[in-house]
């Protein structure tokens, strides 16, 4: 007997935008009322997933299944195939978490067109659930797409000034992202038809084939796919899109593509670029140029951020920096941080969709991001000043809150892999700190100097409806984060067990602790035996 | 049973802080008090019960007594793993796990005692103040990381207390928020403390990474078991990465240069969280770590060096400053030196007791400081008190008893522990030891001589105070003064738990301490005398005799400093002059400027001043990253999209001109050509078709015709 737990979880959303195009759109209230209905029913349905997830976390493989591979478009091996591992439970709670705190912190917000807003949120929910449901490419792919246009939509229409460009550069950007992932995508296809004579998307399906894949091709694969996902991070030089799109996105939608949408290009790394290629990721001149740029993006965010004048830029270029130490934590290629980046990308969800909703609150007060428009808000907001400080703290990596856990075990596995990146990694902690406190001290401290900010009302209970489960997250985080090191326990040693075989098969298992020891050449990095007994 | 229960110590003041976060906006100030100060009582009995169970637990052998109550980082079971050096597996593990041992349990007396009394002593001072319950749950907060750092049985957990402490001196430094300054030095502290804090993570991974375990047992264990020669490599490297995060948190050089600021805290601030207890956590992080520091005679060095170096720096500062905080803010600095100091050259003890006692007149000098203050209303400027002995006499005697303290004048407690420090450098082996000795004795003559410079001048100098001020001189309250009383008489004391063997004391404190600091393994000893040192190994010229001298040259020190003092100051008028400045005006503005540090600093790291029209730092960096954000990588994106859009737009002529133009319609156009005569034949009018058609006709027919 299948369970049907992840499409109705995934469907939810559509169902909630469909039921909205029945609703007259002068009915703003109703509108409203309607899509935060399913926006709550999409987050309280995806929670019983939590115990039934639970009870069988260190089973192997995927679970939830739903369909068979192949059943869908059968002529092309295309399956409508759902499967969760731990990795993509965690991302999938997340994601119906985030996506009813954002339409509920638009409520107020968004004034016009209110309704084809909430119906494009609530399809691009059920997008984003589907990239991490997928267990076929073909469906993955569609949802990878369908997502964009959503996305596109939300900030070129309900966005800031430049939203054109912004939207533009933003779905370009990502479309040619996706297009080199494509070809990518169809040469696993026709490759897998070479080895086994069946034509299938199915992802199971691909991991077996896909490591036999020589290293002097993989190695192009490998590039399309990073390329793809770089681009979705973003990672450095990549990034560009990601100030534009968030200055200009409306509140909810910063908090969902930074929330959400960044994630699916770490996501793709550790589904797809660590299993499909582990001989071209454990090559330590790919890993080090990879982690090279993610140590770039590292210090280079944070500095770029520390000398911003507007505070939702502070915070985007913040995400790159976060983002690195993402990056850093998956191509350590070790137990220690890959954990610690997937259970990072959870924190960054929740500390920077916490730190959009800050900033967005403060614009919808005075419709202006500068920093220098503030100082003294902590006079006016006191219990907004407390709440901002929290995510600030838990945003720079404050033990006992969130983001010191998946730091913390990020640069473990950082350090265990080679110390030097570990060193490299650690002046980022101090940037952010120095970044998020000098615009604390502008926008908070001090006297009210300007006379628009004498008058800002405090937080609404909706408003701290809105923080409240996001700091009871970052509480729980970092005060028990076992529950989540035990959920990701499974996938993440599969993977490293993957990479392990499939690397250089005399390599020590800390064969990365000393990259220039070991430089394959293309054909000992085609993997032998190991591949398929791994991979099963 | 208390001590099954430890993990409440630190509880206790969280409960308060989480009472004062939720609802102590509604509370009265006496609720406020109550609850507050009320959780410290209970912790600071709860400790002492707690110890007193130890003490039979261990029964005088030391063996540490640990508590895990749950896994925090890792997954518990042991599989997530991380590779160690040697290519073996370990369990990526830190528990939420408590620890006691004779050092821990030092640290728990004097910051639950000390914290006690000056949450006692902020009811008053604090008492006009607004923010009561803010300032409060900040304090209790405080002591909630404070009691974690020192109980954490782990690096990991430590480090918790560790940036709890800094995120509370954050708060309150900043805590007159809406003053630049006080914001502003707030930052400057946890950025700092974040560098020192970077070292300390980086260290802790390297212990983990090679010893495979971050638990401080585990550790020591190891460490101590023989496997690793002295000059590990390895070991030397995390030692010193670790004394990084013990020079930020305990203010030495270079990262020194936030606690001064700090002072923009409330005074009951600056004495719990700036003089007695979180400065000195770096102390107890390196005595902690001991085995592992014993093993880096490299880095014992570094530490040793940089504790000499910072007391005298600092020293010099203090001799010319004229806020009173200030003065004690350096002489805080110029005394952890001699903490790291005597932990430097393998005086574990003798450094821990000088933190001990230390945080008896330390804290007495601030809160008496802070009575001054309250007295003054709000004046900390020496410059304008003077004779306030018989105004505020409670303060003056028990500040009185601090300064000689802290001056090392027997028998009050300094005496004991400079001595000590004193005399274990001086008999450490090597001559380059005996620089640091004099380092160390050169400070203390100026320690004795700021001191009571900073005593002649507030109270017993002649009035300098404006008549408005003068007016409103009071005492302050019992809650003020009652615990300046409970802590000049520990100031008295507390020297002498270690009254030296030499004096014919037993020395009880160094003996409680012994098992945290003993060797019982053989140690390779491979370097020879640098093994020697760092196993604390000083028998050899340990006589009597130079131990009297030096005492005797310790004392005539303090007594010097206190003489130039009094004669400079005894009578200072309105418009008195300070020697250095008479005598060596140059230097006096270098000290003064305080060797013009901060202003170094910024051009150099932190970008905020120019250098002509060059930004040098993290802002300089920062505003080089933006520029090449916007211009260099945007604008290879925007160039590309411009490219694009050029190609199209020139594909749309081509397409309009040259496919479509030349390829389409020329053909059309050279069709129509063509065709505009043989349209002159058909252009659509009947009439012409049929003039035509009957010319045809008559042609044919003419043609016919003629034929």
């Amino acid at each position: 007997m299948q369970s049907h737990i992840l499409s109705i979880i995934l469907f939810t959303p559509l169902i909630g935008a469909l039921f909205l195009l029945f609703v007259p759109k002068e009915n703003k209230d109703a509108i409203r009322w309607i899509a935060n209905i399913f926006a709550l029913g999409g987050f309280l349905i995806s929670l019983p997933l939590v115990p039934m997830f639970w009870a069988q976390r260190f089973e192997p493989g995927f679970k939830f299944l739903e369909g068979t591979a192949n059943n869908w478009i059968p002529s092309i091996g295309a399956g409508y195939n759902l499967g969760i591992d731990g990795i993509s439970f965690l991302l999938i709670m997340l994601t119906t978490l985030l996506g009813w705190i954002s339409i509920l912190s638009s409520w107020t917000a968004i004034e016009t067109r209110v309704k084809e807003y909430y119906v494009w949120f609530l399809v691009l929910q059920t997008g984003m659930l589907g990239v991490f449901m997928a267990l076929d490419f073909f469906l993955f792919f569609v949802f990878w797409e369908a997502m964009l246009v959503p996305m596109y939509l939300l900030i070129g229409i309900w966005g800031g000034p430049r939203k054109l460009y912004a939207a533009i550069k933003f779905f370009l950007y990502t479309l040619l992202g996706s297009v080199l992932m494509l070809l990518g995508i169809l040469y696993l296809y026709f490759h897998h038809h070479a080895v086994t004579g069946v034509f299938t998307f199915s992802i199971p399906e691909l991991y077996k084939t896909a490591p036999l894949i020589p290293f002097n091709i993989a190695i192009w694969l490998f590039v399309a796919f990073f390329i793809g996902f770089a681009i979705k991070v973003p990672m450095f030089p990549f990034h560009t899109w990601l100030p534009d799109a968030h200055v200009e996105a409306p509140t909810a939608g910063s908090v969902i593509l930074a929330g959400v949408l960044l994630k699916m290009g770490t996501y793709g790394f550790v589904r797809f670029s660590l299993p499909f290629f582990p001989g071209v990721v454990s090559h330590p001149r790919v890993q080090s140029w990879v982690i090279g740029l993610s140590l770039v993006g590292i210090i280079y965010g944070a500095l770029v951020s520390l000398m911003q004048k507007d505070m939702k830029k502070l915070v985007a270029y913040s995400s790159v920096s976060h983002l690195g130490f993402c990056t850093l934590g998956i191509f350590a290629l070790n137990s220690a941080g890959l954990t610690g980046s997937v259970l990072q990308q959870i924190n960054h969800g929740i500390s920077t969709g916490a730190l959009f909703l800050i900033v967005g609150i403060l614009y919808e007060r005075r419709h202006t991001r500068e920093i220098a428009e503030y100082g003294g808000i902590s006079t006016v907001m006191p219990v907004y000043a407390t709440i901002t400080m929290i995510m600030f703290l838990s945003s720079m990596g404050l033990p006992l809150l969130n983001g010191f856990v998946g730091e913390f075990t990020i640069l473990q596995g950082a350090f265990t892999a080679n110390w030097r990146w570990a060193a490299w990694a650690a002046p980022g902690v101090v940037l952010a700190a120095a970044y998020l406190l000098w615009l604390y001290q502008r926008v908070f401290f001090g006297t009210v100097t300007n006379p628009k900010n004498e008058k800002l009302h405090d937080l609404t209970p909706r408003e701290i409806l809105t923080f409240a489960p996001l700091i009871i997250m970052a509480l729980w985080i970092g005060l028990y984060p076992k529950p989540f090191f035990q959920i990701l326990e499974q996938p993440v040693n599969q993977i490293v067990q993957t990479i392990h075989d499939n690397s250089n098969p005399n390599a020590p298992v800390n064969a990365q602790i000393q990259p220039t020891s070991f430089i394959p050449s293309p054909s000992t990095a085609a993997p032998g035996v190991g591949a398929l007994k791994a991979s099963n | 049973m208390f001590l099954n229960h430890i993990y409440l110590l630190p509880l206790f003041p969280a409960f308060g802080a989480a009472i004062m976060f939720f609802f102590g906006r509604r509370l009265q100030k006496a609720t406020v008090s109550a609850v507050c100060v009320g959780v410290i009582v209970l912790a600071f009995l709860f400790a002492c019960f707690t110890v007193v169970e130890y003490t039979h637990f261990a029964h005088g052998t030391g063996r540490p007594f640990e508590k895990i109550v749950y896994t925090w980082l890792g997954s518990g079971d042991g599989h997530l793993n991380f590779t160690r050096r040697d290519g073996t597996l370990a369990a990526v593990n830190a528990d939420a796990g408590f620890l006691l041992d004779p050092l821990s349990s030092i640290w728990l007396l004097f910051v639950t005692g000390v914290g006690m009394l000056i949450h006692i002593y902020s009811t008053g001072y604090m008492a006009h103040e607004g923010g009561y319950y803010r300032f409060f749950g900040y304090m209790n907060l405080f002591m909630f990381s404070m009691l974690t750092l020192i109980l954490a049985n782990n690096y990991i957990l430590l480090f918790v207390g560790w940036e709890g402490v800094g995120l509370c001196s954050y708060l309150l430094i900043g805590f007159y928020f809406h003053r630049n300054s006080a914001s502003t030095a707030a930052n400057k502290a946890f950025i700092i403390n974040r560098i020192g804090d970077a070292g300390f993570i980086l260290g802790a991974l390297t212990l983990v990474w090679y010893l495979g375990s971050f638990r401080f047992i585990d550790i020591n264990a190891l460490a101590r078991s023989g496997q690793f020669a002295i000059g590990d490599p390895v070991l030397t490297a995390a030692a010193l990465l670790l004394f990084v995060g013990a020079c930020g948190k305990s203010a030495q050089v270079p990262l020194y240069v936030w606690l001064p600021d700090a002072m923009e805290g409330p005074t009951p601030v600056s004495a719990l969280i700036h003089a007695a207890t979180m400065v000195t956590a770096g102390v107890y992080m390196v005595a902690r770590s001991n085995a592992v520091f014993v093993l880096a005679p490299t880095a014992m060095k570094t530490v040793a060096i940089v504790g000499a170096i910072t007391a005298v720096f600092a020293a010099s500062i203090g001799l010319v400053q004229n806020d009173i905080k200030r003065v004690l803010a350096y002489s805080t600095v110029s005394q952890l030196g001699y903490m790291f100091l005597a932990l430097g050259v393998g005086a574990f003890a003798a450094g821990v007791f000088h933190v001990f006692t230390h945080a008896f007149f330390k804290a007495l000098l601030f809160l008496g400081s802070g009575s001054v203050i309250h007295a003054m209303s709000g004046e900390q400027d020496m410059r304008h008190m003077g004779d306030l002995r018989r105004r505020i006499p409670t303060t003056h005697w028990t500040m009185l008893i601090a300064t000689l303290a802290i001056a090392g004048i027997f028998p009050f407690a300094g005496f004991f522990s400079k001595d000590e420090i004193l005399w274990q450098t001086w008999a450490s082996e090597g001559g380059a030891y005996r620089i640091l000795w004099f380092v160390g004795y050169g400070t203390a003559l100026m320690t004795a001589f700021y001191m009571f410079r900073l005593m002649y001048l507030t109270f017993y100098s002649p009035s300098r105070m404006s008549h408005e001020v003068e007016h409103h001189v009071h005492e302050s309250p019992k809650s003020m003064t009652v615990p300046l009383v409970i802590l000049a008489l520990c100031s008295i004391g507390a020297g002498w738990l270690s009254w030296p063997h030499s004096l014919g004391g037993s020395a009880r404190f160094e003996k409680f301490l012994e098992p945290v600091f003993a060797r019982e393994a053989v140690v390779l000893v491979e370097e020879g005398k640098s093994g020697q040192l760092a196993a604390g190994e000083k028998e050899a010229e340990h006589t009597d005799k130079t131990e009297y001298a030096l005492m005797f040259l310790s004392l005539a020190a303090a007594a010097v400093g206190w003489g130039m003092a009094r004669r400079s100051y005894n009578h200072a008028g309105k418009d008195y002059a300070e020697p250095i400045a008479v005598k060596a005006p140059p230097l006096y503005t270098v000290l003064y400027n305080k060797w013009f540090v901060d202003e170094g600093y910024d051009y150099i790291f932190t970008g905020r001043r120019k250098i002509g029209d060059i930004r040098l730092g993290a802002m300089g960096a920062g505003e080089a990253a933006s520029w090449f954000d916007a211009k260099v990588i945007d604008g290879v994106v925007n160039d590309v999209g411009w490219v694009t859009r050029a190609v199209a737009t020139l594909s749309t002529w081509w397409d309009k001109w040259i496919i479509d133009g030349v390829g389409v319609n020329g053909p059309a156009i050279l069709a129509r050509m063509i065709s505009y005569p043989a349209r002159l034949f058909e252009w659509g009018l009947v009439q012409w078709y049929a003039l035509v058609m009957i010319a045809g006709l008559l042609g044919f027919g003419m043609y016919y015709v003629w034929k």
